[in-house]
Parts: structure tokens; C-alpha cells; sequence
């Protein structure tokens, strides 16, 4: 069997795209990292590395919601599924953003409100990249 | 979809808005001011509540002064004045600088900083000692001299017998004096090192013991609440003992967060502190205090404040200190950022000749401002006894504008309270009319 054209999704991410996103997945999670070595030791700095890794993600996140906006221009020929990418996107930020809010409290104060955020935020994130990078660019997932 | 992120963007700014509000708490009433405050639960939502302090220039405008009392700007266009001391012969010395410069560890120092910096004054740090002099008596202080120069944000200073002590933010340093001297000769000699790593709290505050043999300076913590690590408090938020002589020293009284000025009490000797609390607890926690201060007495900080209320924020925890924590002597009101105090004499007049004036920076970490005035704390038996009644206000407008900021008061046995006002930039002069 043969591709055909008329598959929606055709087209793989663009690189910057592609790029962005991971990058968000790998700052989130360490972000996570830094919030369990913190809760674990007691030791400040780790809650610091956690607000720069935050602060990182945001703006590389934020990115990945600037492509994933433009993405919506397909939503209504091509289903849903740009749109729920979108969405997951948009919930990674928002809750992302007010993680570094919440991590913007002093020492254990971000505790443990912090250490629940940047988990979830963390797993919108994979989810959100497992979506980028399958099912928009193949179409052949559910 | 446009409608649903517009949905999801109203409900965040909802959510942010609500989370920094405490309008609807009690304001200051009495209730948190006084020997024995009640202190309402913590709280602190998703941003800070912050008012910062929006200068405006004093035009024709004055601070306020009681009846029967007249203000006078002594000095302008100083460089950042915040501590002041009058000498022997009348003549007045003021410290002037701004220290500090601590790296920035997080996003959050990085916007803070930008924010907090609008209230302040933009004038270059001064380093500097100005000598003013009133030659004929006439209130007015014709002659202006820097006595001396290229110090390292000096703040506390105090006078024994013929030697000036200047504490630098990063050394105690002395000066020779002779009565009428309006210029130091030669450098300083060094009497002991201060705790000077990141210097989160610079100020060094500073007084001399009644018979001159030991020196007192306030060290404030190297954080808010220990946000810099533990190990960087070591030798931090306590009060030094100094031997005048050979600048030997030990911890005199600990746990003070930030202990930014310092008086001795005429006739009992006894050494008074006004120290800033921590922030982000709340409006209303807890509050920065004005107290006497016992020899080998633990204040709390950072593991609790005003005795025994636990700061959760801190790890490791540590329950032995608190519980022999110090509740201090009386409260000044949750972060008005008490920076001077000086007891009043006779020659004051009327009801403030017997307590304290303490100088209030005013807040920031707080919706509805507080501070920004200079307040008298009555005392009976040598002890605070009654209210503060504001002794110089006004410099918070009723325009919301903010036209100086209190820093250190120091009082002329003569009859006059000397106050610095590092966001003018003004040393004033208060006096009984006569």
C-alpha cells in the first residue's frame, strides 16, 4: 500500500518546532528533578535551579504555543486533533506559569504545591510532544 | 477555539488578581502595634502583595510636625544620607552610601530588584561623612564639609571620647576626632572586620556602650528568610559585642533578623534595637519591633518570630531554638521597616520628652502602605508605655506620592531631632518652637 494525499498530517514538524518542544520536555522535567533533589535534601539551591529551568521552559514553551496556534489554521480541514495538541499546550503554560509563580515563594513555602505543579506540567509537556511528534505529522495515530 | 484561550486567559488573570489581595483584611489597627500584638494567621498568595513607593519631588511641600513644632531641611542633595550623629560641639555628621549589590539567584531577585528600585532614589552611593555646622545658633547650618571620603557604604557611627567609629558594610573603622574638626586626617584605622560575604542586609548599625569600652553593631541576615542557604548566615542576624580598644568580638544577641539600628538608653545603660521582620507572611505578620536587648538572648529569627511562632518556610527546622526564643518588647507594625531610633531628652518639651523616635523606611511588601513617618514611642519607668504618636509625617502625600523616606533620627541634647531621608535626599531638623 502506498501513501496517499489525501492523509491528513502529512507534513512533519517544522525543526523549530520540532526543537522547541523537546527542549520544553527536557527543561519541565528538570525542573521536576530539581523539586524532588530539593524536597529531598533541604538544600536551597536546588529550588533555584528549579525557577531558572521553569523560566526556560516558559519561554521555549511559549514558542512551542506560537506554533501550535499557528497549527490551528489546519484544525477545522484536518479534525480535532491540532486542536487538542493546542490545548495541552496552552494547559502546559498556564500551569507552568503559575508554578514559577508559585516558585517565586521563598525556601520551603514553594513546598509542596511546587513539587505537584512541575509534575503535572511535566507530563502535559510529554504528552503534548508525544502528540507533536506522532499524530500531527503521521496522522496514523488515534 | 479563539474564544476558549480568551476564556482560559480571563479565568488565569482572574485567578492572579485574586491571589495577591489582602484589601479585605483589618488594616493596622492597634491591635498589632504595641507590647503585646495580636498577630493574625500567615498568608501569602501567588504574587506578593506590593505597593512601591511612587516619588515625587517636595516642591513647597514640608513633612508635618506636631503643634508647637517646626521642620527645616538642614542639608540637600546628599548622596543617599541614612544614619546621622551630633557631636559634642553641635555639629552634625552624616553617613552617606548605599551598599549591597548581592548577585541575583532566580528569576524572582531579577524582576524584585527592577520593582523595588522605583522607590528609591537613583543618586549615586556617596561613601562619604558630611559635616554640617551651625556657627551662630540660628538653626541654619551654613557650613557644609566632607569629612571624609571613599568609605564603603559607611552606616552606623558613634563617638567615644576622641575616636569616630564608622561602620563600613564591610569593616569597623576609626577616626581620630577633636572637638571642631571638620575634616578626618589621614585613613582610618581598622578595628575588626564585619560579616561581609553577598551582604544581603549591608547596613552595619552601631552604637557605643555608656562608658565606652564596647561597641554594639547590628549584622542583618544575608536573606530574606535564609533563601541564600544556611551556611551563608553564619555570623549573620545578631548584634556584636566589640572591645573598643582591640576590636575583639563575639555574638552579644542573636536571632534579630535585621537589626538596623541600634540606642543605648541614658541613665540604665541598657542597649535598644529596632529590627525588620521577614517578609512574605502576610500584611499583618509579622511585625518589625523596637526591644531591648538581653545579653546571650536568642530573638527567633529564622526559625520563628515574636517567640514562638514557627516560620514554616524554613528547613531544617529546629524546635530547641524556638523554644527558647525572646518575645521582643514592643511592636512597631508589620513591615513599616524601622531604620532609626534615638532617645529623646527634656529639652524635646512636652510629651516627647521621655521614650524613643524611631525613623520608618515604610513598607513595600504590603497592599496598603504603612511607615514612611518618623513616630515617638512614649516610655514610663523606662519602658515603652502607651501608642506611637507620629512625630513627622506627610512624607507619604495624600496624592499618593511618596516625597522622602526615614532612615535614621538621632536627637540633639540641645533640643532637635536630626532626620535623614535617603529618597530626597535631605537631612531635616525638627524643633520645639520657640
Amino acid at each position: 500500500m502506498i501513501a496517499t494525499p489525501e492523509r491528513p498530517f502529512r507534513r512533519p514538524l517544522h525543526p523549530a518546532h520540532a526543537f522547541l518542544l523537546a527542549a520544553t520536555v527536557t527543561l519541565f522535567l528538570g525542573a521536576l528533578l530539581s523539586d524532588l533533589a530539593y524536597a529531598m535534601s533541604h538544600q536551597v539551591q536546588w529550588t533555584n535551579f528549579a525557577s531558572w529551568l521553569i523560566a526556560a521552559g516558559l519561554l521555549f514553551g511559549g514558542l512551542v504555543l506560537v506554533f501550535a496556534l499557528l497549527g490551528l489554521r489546519h484544525a477545522d480541514r484536518r479534525g480535532g486533533r491540532h486542536l487538542v495538541y493546542g490545548l495541552i499546550v496552552l494547559a502546559a503554560w498556564a500551569l507552568g506559569f503559575i508554578n514559577a509563580l508559585m516558585h517565586a515563594k521563598d525556601v520551603w513555602a514553594v513546598m509542596p504545591e511546587g513539587l505537584i505543579l512541575s509534575a503535572i506540567v511535566f507530563l502535559l509537556a510529554c504528552v503534548a510532544a508525544w502528540m507533536g511528534f506522532s499524530t500531527l505529522r503521521t496522522g496514523d495515530l488515534p | 477555539m479563539k474564544r476558549l484561550t480568551l476564556w482560559a486567559i480571563a479565568g488565569l488573570s482572574v485567578l492572579l488578581a485574586a491571589c495577591g489581595n489582602d484589601a479585605n483584611l483589618p488594616q493596622d489597627g492597634p491591635a498589632s502595634i504595641g507590647p503585646k500584638p495580636v498577630l493574625p494567621g500567615q498568608q501569602r498568595g501567588l504574587l506578593p502583595s506590593m505597593t512601591i513607593a511612587s516619588p515625587a519631588q517636595w516642591g513647597d511641600q514640608r513633612p508635618t510636625v506636631p503643634r508647637g513644632y517646626a521642620i527645616a531641611a538642614i542639608a540637600t542633595d546628599l548622596r543617599i544620607p541614612r544614619q546621622s550623629l551630633v557631636l559634642p560641639n553641635g555639629d552634625i555628621l552624616v553617613a552617606e552610601g548605599k551598599g549591597g549589590g548581592t548577585p541575583k539567584l532566580t528569576p524572582k531577585d531579577v524582576i524584585a530588584g527592577y520593582i523595588k528600585a522605583k522607590g528609591n532614589s537613583s543618586v549615586k552611593s556617596g561613601d562619604r561623612l558630611t559635616l554640617l555646622r551651625d556657627g551662630n545658633n540660628d538653626g541654619i547650618y551654613e557650613n557644609r564639609s566632607v569629612f571624609a571620603e571613599n568609605l564603603n557604604a559607611p552606616y552606623g557611627l558613634a563617638l567615644i571620647g576622641n575616636q569616630l567609629y564608622v561602620a563600613n558594610q564591610d569593616a569597623l573603622v576609626r577616626f581620630d576626632y577633636i572637638d571642631g574638626q571638620t575634616r578626618a586626617t589621614g585613613v582610618p584605622v581598622k578595628v575588626t572586620d564585619l560579616p561581609s560575604q553577598i551582604n544581603h542586609h549591608w547596613t552595619k548599625s552601631l552604637t557605643a556602650s555608656a562608658d565606652g569600652r564596647f561597641l554594639y553593631v547590628g549584622i542583618g541576615s544575608n536573606s530574606n528568610i535564609t533563601e541564600r542557604g544556611m551556611i551563608a548566615e553564619v555570623g549573620r542576624a545578631m548584634v556584636w559585642q566589640v572591645d573598643a580598644q582591640t576590636g575583639a568580638h563575639k555574638p552579644y544577641a542573636t536571632g534579630l533578623r535585621n537589626p538596623t539600628a541600634l540606642a543605648i538608653q541614658p541613665v540604665t545603660g541598657q542597649l535598644w534595637a529596632v529590627v525588620n521582620e521577614r517578609d512574605e507572611l502576610g500584611p499583618e505578620v509579622p511585625p518589625d519591633y523596637l526591644t531591648s536587648v538581653r545579653e546571650g538572648g536568642f530573638y527567633g529569627w529564622p526559625y520563628s518570630y515574636w517567640g514562638q511562632n514557627v516560620d514554616p518556610r524554613v528547613r531544617p527546622q529546629n524546635p530547641q531554638k524556638v523554644a527558647t526564643a525572646i518575645a521582643p518588647d514592643y511592636a512597631l507594625g508589620s513591615h513599616v521597616a524601622a531604620l532609626g531610633v534615638a532617645f529623646s531628652t527634656p529639652a524635646m518639651g512636652g510629651e516627647f520628652a521621655d521614650g524613643v523616635f524611631v525613623g520608618e523606611h515604610g513598607s513595600w511588601n504590603r497592599d496598603k502602605p504603612v511607615g514612611y513617618k518618623v513616630v515617638f514611642v512614649p516610655f514610663r519607668d523606662g519602658r515603652p508605655a502607651g501608642p506611637p504618636i507620629d512625630f513627622v509625617s506627610g512624607f507619604r502625600g495624600t496624592d499618593g506620592k511618596t516625597r522622602g523616606r526615614p532612615v535614621g533620627v538621632s536627637v540633639d541634647p540641645r533640643g532637635a531631632l536630626i532626620v535623614a531621608d535617603d529618597l530626597s535626599n535631605t537631612l531635616w531638623r525638627v524643633t520645639p518652637a520657640r
